[in-house]
């Protein structure tokens, strides 16, 4: 970045634009994938989870994966506003924003999607009457609620510079625009005091935010692992949840920061350097995710004990053995690969392994939920004794509302990068040295 | 407070027999119901006159009644059976699969063909050793998994040792069907079939039905027979006498026609629980399959055979 940035030239740049035709379409494809998994939520309203593949075997299915997935993308906003903000690395200022875009959009919908797996939605009210403390559910809900709200503070209070900003400089907006600048902008004047108590919130909330985050997937893995059931019953869920998560999460920023480049034209912002840094983080955290993979199947496999020797033998040479070695060659393996090449760290190729990752995480999160459920204890059979084969296939209903979920979240990132400013402006401004009078000039005004 | 076309000085000229708090409350809750006009009913009222009622009216007594009985029913259903604990011995050298036990269960539970309460697995512990059946109810554990997970009470330890479900609470999670290592617990998936006899009962827990959508369900020990002084019907049901049911608190078990001591029993015969391991302390023993009543026979290995008309739906 040049340092004769200007305050003006920083808005003219990261301002909120309108859509062109790609961002409109996108927009229309994303709503029509919503409105299909609305139709779908009414049928299974009516005939209840009957609608999809779901038995008494397999008892949880792809609503939960996917839970599970939205928890763990969620996470990387405490990962880049908190943990590499608190160690003060200066190079991630431009990606904070889109790692809490993420975290907001997902967590709402990891709480929307496990409404949608119960089988009575209308009683949800009953976790408020009689909820037990004792259950890891009700530890969930309350993590995760505490999670989105902190989150939404974690994007909302920084973003109150930014937001006086387009109030005061950009012009020609839609009257609803500046007024709902105005209003959101809370009447930020830029005073000294006022940066004085965003900083020292935002670095509150930044400490918050990590013990939340830990706790928001450990406490989604301790749904299983608090289990007997073979495959889930692992003390080392916990931690390999959350790496799971950082790798998702760190890929997500990837996939977001590349298409905001390339739409938006920030090479200035966006710089290669910071891919080839995300690039190397990504690595590092998939490479720590590798030895937790590791120690959750190489020790079961080497002892193969009864109750677990089926799972194992299942997903290494059986019925999920394409979708585990899938997983981890294409989701892992070859992206970390090309990421160790400097040439691979560049922005497309760099997106290309991300989106790899991303994809490869979403059916990593199957392989935790369902295939546990097809080695109970007992044999399963049906009825009068004879044996069982279980079997799982996500019907349309439910791949649609899945499918649907997922757009929702990406159409809430769109909306935000929409109408926010998606990369911090008033933090690259304190970086480029300029004077917070420049930013809010009514807060120059001596106060007598 | 009431709706305007069923005043309280309305219901009571009709005399219908019940509380008069009960149906306002009732027509206050069931508003569409007191709306709609239709078919009439003629009732004698209280001064000894014939008068013509809407039959929505007194359905609407009928709803508000039954709604006192789930209540009831809700809350006896927690409190269990006093001084009790229940427990289960099942003898698997008896047991040659005659399916009698499946068969009374799922008619008395009004069971939907798509699922059983009641299993019975063949098992073989080795491959050299030899296979046995294995019946199975709810194991109705001391440290049940499914109770410690359930986020809402719905599903609970009795203090007679009975775990049961209610499903007019339960949110339909199955966080116990992921947490049972038994495969015990069935799910409501779709609207229950049933009949319209037991459509029209009012819900009781200790009986499980009417069922309701989206809601857990599984074995209960019977408790609505225990009350009774009777024995679960799987025990009634079973011609070799498999199961023995009786009370910890006084150590005797029968299976309707033989009476032991459970400890002397468990003690004679070398009872043991299924899965010690997972700590669950399950109150069902089972005695080895040693001096077999019948040797093990396979059974004809069809989806159709006398079970099919059990489950016609």
């Amino acid at each position: 970045m040049e340092s004769a940035t200007t305050i003006e030239q920083l808005t003219i740049d990261l301002q909120p634009r309108k859509f062109g035709r790609a961002g409109q379409i996108w927009t229309g494809v994303l709503c029509l994938l919503i409105l299909n998994g609305v139709v779908s939520y009414i049928f299974q309203l009516k005939y209840g989870l009957s609608v999809t593949g779901m038995s008494n075997y397999v008892s949880w299915g792809i609503y939960i994966s996917n839970f599970v997935f939205f928890v763990a993308i969620s996470l990387v906003g405490s990962l880049i506003s908190a943990i590499l903000k608190l160690s003060n690395a200066k190079w991630s200022i431009p990606l904070t924003r889109i790692a809490e875009i993420i975290a907001v959009a997902n967590i709402m919908f990891a709480g929307l999607i496990i409404i949608v797996d119960m089988g009575r939605p209308d009683r949800i009210t009953n976790i408020l009457i009689y909820g037990r403390i004792q259950s890891p559910i009700v530890w969930d809900v309350l993590v995760v609620s505490t999670y989105l709200v902190i989150s939404i503070l974690l994007l909302y209070i920084p973003l109150l510079p930014d937001l006086a900003l387009l109030r005061d400089k950009m012009k020609g907006l839609p009257k609803w625009q500046h007024q709902l600048y105005k209003i959101l902008s809370l009447g930020w004047i830029g005073s000294e005091e006022q940066y004085r108590i965003l900083h020292k919130s935002v670095n509150m909330l930044a400490v918050i935010i990590i013990p939340v985050a830990l706790g928001i997937h450990t406490v989604t893995s301790w749904l299983f692992a608090s289990t007997l059931r073979g495959g889930w019953n692992s003390t080392n869920f916990g931690p390999y949840f959350v790496a799971g998560a950082f790798v998702v999460g760190a890929a997500g920023v990837i996939a977001l920061m590349y298409v905001a480049r390339r739409n938006y034209n920030l090479e200035k912002y966006l710089t290669d350097d910071i891919f080839d840094k995300m690039g190397k983080l990504l690595v590092m955290l998939s490479l720590v995710y590798t030895y937790f993979t590791i120690n959750e199947y190489l020790t079961p496999a080497f002892k193969m004990m009864g109750g677990e020797k089926a799972l194992i033998q299942d997903l290494f040479i059986g019925h999920f053995a394409p979708m585990f070695w899938g997983v981890q060659i294409f989701g892992v393996i070859i992206p970390v690969i090309v990421m160790l090449f400097k040439n691979g760290r560049k922005p497309l190729p760099l997106f290309i392994v991300a989106v790899m990752t991303i994809i490869g995480a979403w059916f990593k999160r199957y392989l935790i939920v369902i295939p546990t459920l097809f080695h109970p204890y007992l044999p399963a059979i049906e009825q009068n004794g004879v044996p069982k084969v279980i079997s799982y296939f996500p019907t349309w209903h439910e791949w649609s509302i899945t499918a649907a979920s997922l757009a929702g979240s990406l159409l809430v990132i769109t909306i935000l990068f929409r109408y926010l400013p998606f990369i911090s402006m008033w933090e690259i401004a304190e970086e480029e040295g300029l004077n917070h009078e420049h930013m809010n000039p009514i807060a120059v005004k001596p106060k007598k | 407070m009431e709706p305007d076309k069923f005043s309280r000085k309305d219901f009571l000229k009709f005399g219908v027999a019940t509380s008069t708090l009960a149906a306002i409350s009732a027509g206050t809750f069931n508003l569409v119901d007191a709306a709609g006009k239709g078919e009439t009913v003629r009732v004698l009222t209280a001064d000894g006159k014939l008068v013509d009622v809407e039959k929505a009216s007194i359905k609407l007594a009928d709803t508000s009644k039954k709604r006192e009985e789930v209540s009831f029913n809700r809350l006896r259903a927690r409190q269990g059976i006093k001084g009790r604990k229940w427990v289960m011995v099942i003898d698997l050298a008896r047991c040659k699969h005659a399916l009698a036990c499946q068969k009374s269960c799922n008619k008395h539970h009004h069971i939907p063909g798509d699922r059983q309460w009641l299993n019975v697995y063949e098992m073989q512990d080795a491959p050299a050793t030899s296979p046995y059946w294995m019946p199975k109810t709810c194991f109705h554990c001391d440290n049940p998994v499914c109770v410690a997970v359930c986020p809402v009470d719905a599903t609970f330890k009795r203090e007679d040792g009975i775990v049961l479900i209610d499903n007019e609470r339960c949110i339909g999670c199955r966080f116990c069907m992921a947490a049972c290592p038994y495969s015990t617990r069935v799910f409501n998936w779709g609207a229950p079939t049933t009949n319209d006899q037991v459509e029209t009962e009012a819900y009781d827990p200790e009986k499980g039905f009417p069922r309701k959508m989206g809601t857990v369900e599984k074995c209960d020990f019977c408790p609505d027979m225990l009350r009774q002084g009777m024995l679960p019907h799987c025990v009634e049901a079973c011609p070799n006498g498999v199961y023995f049911f009786g009370d910890k608190n006084e150590d005797t078990v029968t299976n309707g026609g033989e009476t032991f001591r459970l400890s002397q029993l468990l003690k004679d015969k070398g009872g043991y629980r299924y899965m010690e391991e997972l700590g669950t302390e399950p109150s069902v023993y089972y005695l080895p399959a040693v001096n077999r009543l019948v040797p093990f026979e396979e059974p004809p290995k069809t989806k159709d055979d006398k079970m099919g008309d059990m489950n016609h739906h």
